[in-house]
């Protein structure tokens, strides 16, 4: 079944795509709570996003 | 107010409505084209595009701006040949020109041995340029040891000469005053942003400054490559995954000499484990040193050249869209992206600094409390 490569791609976006999601929501949550804060969660989130992006992209690849 | 604001809207259109006019005009040149692309008689199709962005990704042995073909079938290029550095391990060392390969076409010949280039590799053939392949597509010729300065490696050592140049220039006019003069006051806040911000919280004040050098070396040049990048100047060393590697090499070789006796126990011997599981962790914690760099590789070589592909996709529909709101809209998209670009030249630069400095700074932790 060829069709197998692109229904992984499919799931593997998903998966970041939601991962991303909650540490956006999360880190807005926390921003909502304390804004003064935002400087430090901001960069926080743009770690977490990046690794996950990371994971992502290389799973695209191998699919 | 208004009056402007209706002036922009219109004037943005026309811009984008007049990229149609590129779709169109490439019809009739490509038909006189004459080298084997799959479908070029009938214009620009999805698979001249597929093949243009295959291997326009790719490295090559000469310095060549782009080529167009003129009325007469001509095909031109511009830009100029770089120099070939080979080491065949029957014949010897070949340092020859690029232009004796014509542009990946004719059979080079060099003291005696021929070669040639199939898909961006160097091959040893004979006068014919024969190219042996197995049963899936790959050549197997034998390939000579190459240390040619291709495009990737003169536009490397054009932004180390620029670096050099931008910041020793910084760094004298320290000299002068307290505030640096001229392309320096741009840098500054940067520099201080990274050792503010990403060097000593990671790496705590004792032992930063042994890792700021390299933190900033490959800050800057991981962005100013990525920028070069989205340029139409073609050049794309980060789409290239030597490069990268050869980055997150030198961030493994600094974390493992530089690393103290309690890194290690971390690894090995964790404190506060149960001994069975010490046995168990210690394989997947060491598995865990080359894993990180690794990551660090791929993430980089991943985002550069997934969003170049995506935008050569969409900026290939404009072409395909021969019609006055196919292409206008795939070229706004195209310039969406490479907004979007933008801001991912600089993040990737960003976290791969952020985490080289994190692995630092796990390497020089002191833990005094275990």
């Amino acid at each position: 079944m060829e069709g197998l490569n692109y229904i992984g791609a499919g799931l593997i976006v998903i998966g970041a795509a939601f991962g991303i999601g909650k540490i956006g929501s999360s880190a807005m949550d926390a921003i909502a709570r304390q804004p003064e804060a935002s400087g430090k969660v901001q960069t926080a989130m743009l770690i977490a996003a990046a690794l996950i992006e990371g994971i992502g992209f290389a799973a695209l690849f191998a699919a | 107010m208004r009056r402007e604001f209706i002036i922009k809207k219109i004037a943005f259109v026309l811009f984008l409505v007049s990229t149609v006019s590129f779709g169109q005009h490439h019809e009739a040149p490509h038909a006189a084209h004459s080298e084997g692309h799959s479908a070029s008689e009938k214009g620009i199709t999805k698979e001249y595009v597929k093949e243009f962005i295959g291997h326009h990704l790719l490295d090559t042995y000469d310095f060549g701006l782009y080529s167009y073909t003129d009325e007469a079938g001509h095909e031109s290029h511009v830009g100029f040949p770089l120099p070939v550095i080979l080491w065949d391990k029957a014949s010897g060392l070949h340092v020859f020109s690029s232009s004796k390969f014509h542009h990946a076409t004719t059979v080079a010949e060099s003291n005696g041995a021929y070669f040639k280039v199939f898909h961006n590799k160097v091959y040893v053939t004979d006068a014919e340029g024969a190219i042996q392949m197995d049963e899936h597509h790959h050549a197997t010729n034998a390939k000579p040891l190459d240390f040619s300065v291709t495009k990737n490696v003169f536009v490397i050592f054009i932004v180390c000469v620029l670096m050099f140049f931008i910041f020793t220039r910084m760094a004298k006019s320290y000299q002068k005053s307290a505030l640096p003069s001229g392309f320096g006051r741009l840098m500054e806040p940067i520099i201080l942003y990274i050792r503010d911000d990403i060097a000593i919280p990671n790496i705590g004040k004792k032992h930063y400054r042994k890792y700021m050098s390299y933190l900033l070396t490959v800050f800057f040049f991981v962005w100013i490559i990525n920028l070069l990048g989205l340029t139409p100047l073609g050049v794309n060393v980060t789409n290239n995954i030597a490069v990268t590697f050869a980055l997150s090499f030198i961030t493994y070789l600094l974390t493992t000499f530089t690393a103290n006796k309690s890194y290690w126990g971390h690894i090995f011997w964790m404190p506060g484990v149960p001994t069975p599981m010490k046995f168990l962790l210690a394989p997947i914690e060491l598995l865990g040193t080359f894993i990180k760099p690794f990551s660090l590789m791929i993430r980089l070589y991943a985002n550069i050249t997934a969003g170049h592909i995506v935008l050569m996709s969409i900026l290939g529909m404009v072409f395909i869209f021969k019609n006055w709101i196919g292409s206008p809209l795939s070229f706004g998209l195209a310039f969406a992206l490479s907004l979007l670009e933008l801001l991912v030249a600089a993040l990737q630069a960003y976290i791969f600094t952020m985490l080289s400095a994190l692995y630092f700074g796990s390497a020089v932790e002191e833990h005094d409390d275990h």
